[in-house]
């Protein structure tokens, strides 16, 4: 890799709060210095034209259809999507086929990212063997294996002892469990939030209360054993309002959310569009703004793109067969940035979100400019309009429930590790 | 009369005069069907396929007849016949009834929204004939119509809606087209068989049925299926008919005039007595059936002036 020089860029760091007009250089594949001004006229020059250069963004939270569902995303396809929205790591889901309950399999998976040469692939491991809910999965050794957190991915640890003992054995390893709240058996054979919309479309409900019931109860769970837990994908007002007072608490609690529930209502499913079929549901509009406002107040500690590959088959048919998930990766900044532009988010404490804050959650390092830190790298154009198009998306998942959206800030480049992967 | 839509997927959505339109027409069947006559010209040379992913007896026939009566070719499709059991999909089953030019499509399935994911893909014109717990545009037009021709008008008439209208799709056809056309709607069944969103869809909620019937000129019955006691819905069938099924003491309470209508098929002495379902005084359940057959008799023959594709 050779090494760079970034002149005219603007600096953003959200760790540290820099945001300045500069230059960066790297240096064997490693952040060399940054400045205003570095003058080292003996490197490649990029002139940034001005555009935001910022740490490549950390997703905590995407499923990449490897092993076992290869049809929907492989993880070359995953990578490139990755690559087009400034993502240089990402943590992935172990809900797969075989889901990752085996050390073997956390190896293998982290080695594959690598083999990207443009994405840190950090697996979760599985909370239960097989991510089925019955008995515990082998935490320990998975931890030791490489595996960042503790989740079984789009399902909820129902049980509450099982998920009284996952957080507190996993203390002992210093790891962190993710859970999907939303109460299994409130939620079960249930296609869109319940209520008035649900009901002229004569879709089976899931109440709102799925959602805080999970989140209460696991909070509670977490005061008990001090385990460190981290709610994904929140999008109710009422769960929003359960994590602010258990931070308030003291509890060792953290949330993402994604930007389908900052960005969408339940309207978006309206006659039955099924790419707007996600887990948990789109809510209602007052659960969308009351997002909006834990995302600008702190509360929540990341936007994680949630990405569900799905394919056409899996999404043409009647609105309660349809699997549930959307397409994320490639959307994650520009929907990130419509926050920004028209939602008064500041730009810092937005890519705070998508950077600094999830990897403190994993308690990794990335996502932040240091000196001698990987030069993964995020160069955008906040400005630069484009549309979202479902099918014509880097990746090979077509079902993003953004179709038609017209987003505002685009990547230009991004760098992994000192080399240039997109753009 | 003009009906400006290609299929006819739901009730919610359309406006006054269409749905006057559609009962006017129906009406002018339902003389042509009584003097013996047919109109076999109008749909002659066309395809009707009826294509029903569940069991139904009433239906289906009625709109076999519908087509038969005005003409068209007939196709009955139903899932123990159809390769629905070989795993095609609903898509698939779509392009083949492309291929075989069909031009009025009747489709009921067990899925919410199934209609109008095939209507994006059939060049036919798609009437929904029951689709999930969504709509049953057809059932309420010849709810309307039995009602219009009993009491002359919908307007101002205040009708309850009993039983299990979480799941049913006809009660919810029945809300938007009774409400459309100036009725006063009330729900009455058990908190757990009524939508929590219910009241806003513009009706009033009873628990009580007493409460419920209080002064109502129509009583619309819905069937209570068995699998709702098996999912704890409501404890047993005994229960219900103590509560909520229709018998002569609950009968009481509504007008002395009061309409019983139910879409069938019932549960006698679940969701009502026999004594009030064979009530000619009350019951206009067999006039229901009349009205289906003119009522489908309509749409086919709107949907083929405005839907015809294959001509």
């Amino acid at each position: 890799m050779s090494d760079l020089l970034f002149t005219n860029v603007r600096l953003i760091d959200p760790a540290s709060g820099l945001d300045q007009p500069g230059e960066l250089s790297t240096q064997g594949g490693l952040i060399a210095d940054f400045g205003p001004s570095l003058g080292r006229p003996d490197v490649p020059t990029l002139d940034g034209d001005g555009a935001i250069l910022c740490p490549g963004l950390v997703d905590m939270r995407a499923a990449l259809g490897e092993p076992g569902y290869e049809y929907r995303e492989t993880i070359a396809s995953a990578a490139a999507a990755a690559a087009s929205s400034g993502i240089t790591t990402i943590a992935a889901l172990p809900d797969s086929l075989p889901a990752m309950d085996d050390p073997a399999l956390v190896r293998l998976l982290r080695a594959r990212g690598e083999e990207t040469g443009s994405l840190s692939i950090l697996p979760y491991g599985a909370v239960t063997r097989g991510c089925h809910g019955k008995e515990m999965a082998e935490i320990g050794l998975l931890r030791e294996a490489g595996a960042v957190a503790f989740t079984d991915g789009r399902r909820a640890v129902g049980d509450a002892r099982l998920m009284r003992l996952a957080l507190s054995y996993a203390r002992g390893f210093g790891a962190r469990i993710v859970q999907h709240p939303e109460d299994p058996a409130l939620a079960d054979g249930g296609a869109a939030t319940e209520g008035e919309l649900a009901t002229r479309l004569g879709l089976p409900g899931i109440p709102a209360a799925a959602e805080a019931i999970l989140v209460a109860r696991d909070i509670r769970l977490a005061q008990l054993t001090g385990g460190a837990l981290h709610f994904a994908h929140v999008s109710t007002a009422e769960a929003l309002a359960l994590i602010r007072r258990a931070k308030q608490d003291g509890i060792d609690v953290t949330c993402d959310t994604a930007p389908p529930y900052f960005d969408l209502n339940e309207t978006a499913i309206g006659d039955f569009r099924t790419y707007a079929k996600l887990s948990p549901p789109l809510r209602p509009e007052a659960d969308r703004v009351a997002v909006c406002a834990a995302l600008a107040d702190g509360i929540i500690d990341a936007i994680a793109s949630d990405h569900q590959p799905r394919d056409t088959d899996d999404k043409r048919l009647p609105f309660a067969l349809a699997s549930p998930g959307g397409a994320g990766l490639a959307t994650l900044l520009g929907v990130t940035l419509a926050q920004v532009h028209g939602n008064g988010l500041p730009l810092l404490r937005a890519l705070d979100l998508l950077t600094a804050r999830p990897a403190r959650v994993l308690g990794i390092e990335a996502g932040r400019l240091a000196k001698g830190l990987p030069a993964d790298l995020c160069l955008f154009d906040l400005e630069r309009i484009w549309k979202v198009e479902a099918g014509l998306l880097p990746g090979k998942a077509p079902n993003t429930p953004f179709d038609g959206r017209a987003l505002e800030g685009r990547v230009v480049g991004t760098w992994k590790a000192g080399r240039r992967v997109f753009g | 009369m003009r009906y400006p839509h290609r299929h006819l997927l739901a009730i919610e959505g359309l406006h006054p005069p269409e749905i006057a339109g559609l009962l006017d027409l129906a009406e002018s069947y339902v003389l042509l069907n009584r003097s013996g006559k047919t109109q076999r010209d109008l749909l002659r040379g066309r395809t009707l396929i009826n294509l029903f992913y569940e069991d139904s007896t009433r239906t289906r026939t009625s709109f076999e007849l519908a087509g038969k009566r005005l003409g068209a070719d007939v196709i009955n499709m139903s899932v123990s016949t159809s390769s629905v059991n070989k795993g095609e999909t609903l898509l698939d089953t779509a392009t083949t009834l492309n291929a075989m030019r069909c031009d009025l499509l009747v489709v009921r399935h067990d899925q919410s929204g199934a209609p109008n994911l095939l209507a994006q893909k059939v060049s036919s014109a798609v009437i929904n004939a029951g689709d999930g717990t969504h709509e049953h545009p057809t059932q309420a037009l010849l709810d309307a119509l039995t009602l219009r021709r009993r009491r002359g008008t919908l307007e101002g008439l205040l009708v309850a809606i009993c039983g299990d209208v979480l799941h049913s799709r006809v009660a919810r056809s029945n809300i938007h087209l009774l409400g459309t056309m100036g009725c006063r709607v009330r729900v009455v069944g058990p908190p757990t068989l009524i939508p929590a969103a219910a009241a806003a869809l513009g009706v009033e909620v009873f628990h009580d049925m007493q409460a419920g019937l209080q002064g109502v000129d129509v009583i619309m019955m819905l069937r209570l299926q068995r699998e709702r006691m098996a999912r704890s819905l409501v404890p047993s069938a005994r229960e219900y008919f103590r509560f909520f099924g229709l018998d002569a003491a609950k009968l009481a309470s509504a007008k002395p005039d009061v309409l019983v209508m139910h879409p069938g098929p019932m549960n006698r002495g679940v969701e009502i007595d026999s004594a009030v379902a064979d009530d000619p005084m009350h019951s206009v359940i067999g006039e229901q059936v009349e009205m289906g057959v003119a009522v489908r008799m309509a749409v086919l023959d709107v949907l083929s002036q405005s839907g015809l594709r294959n001509v």
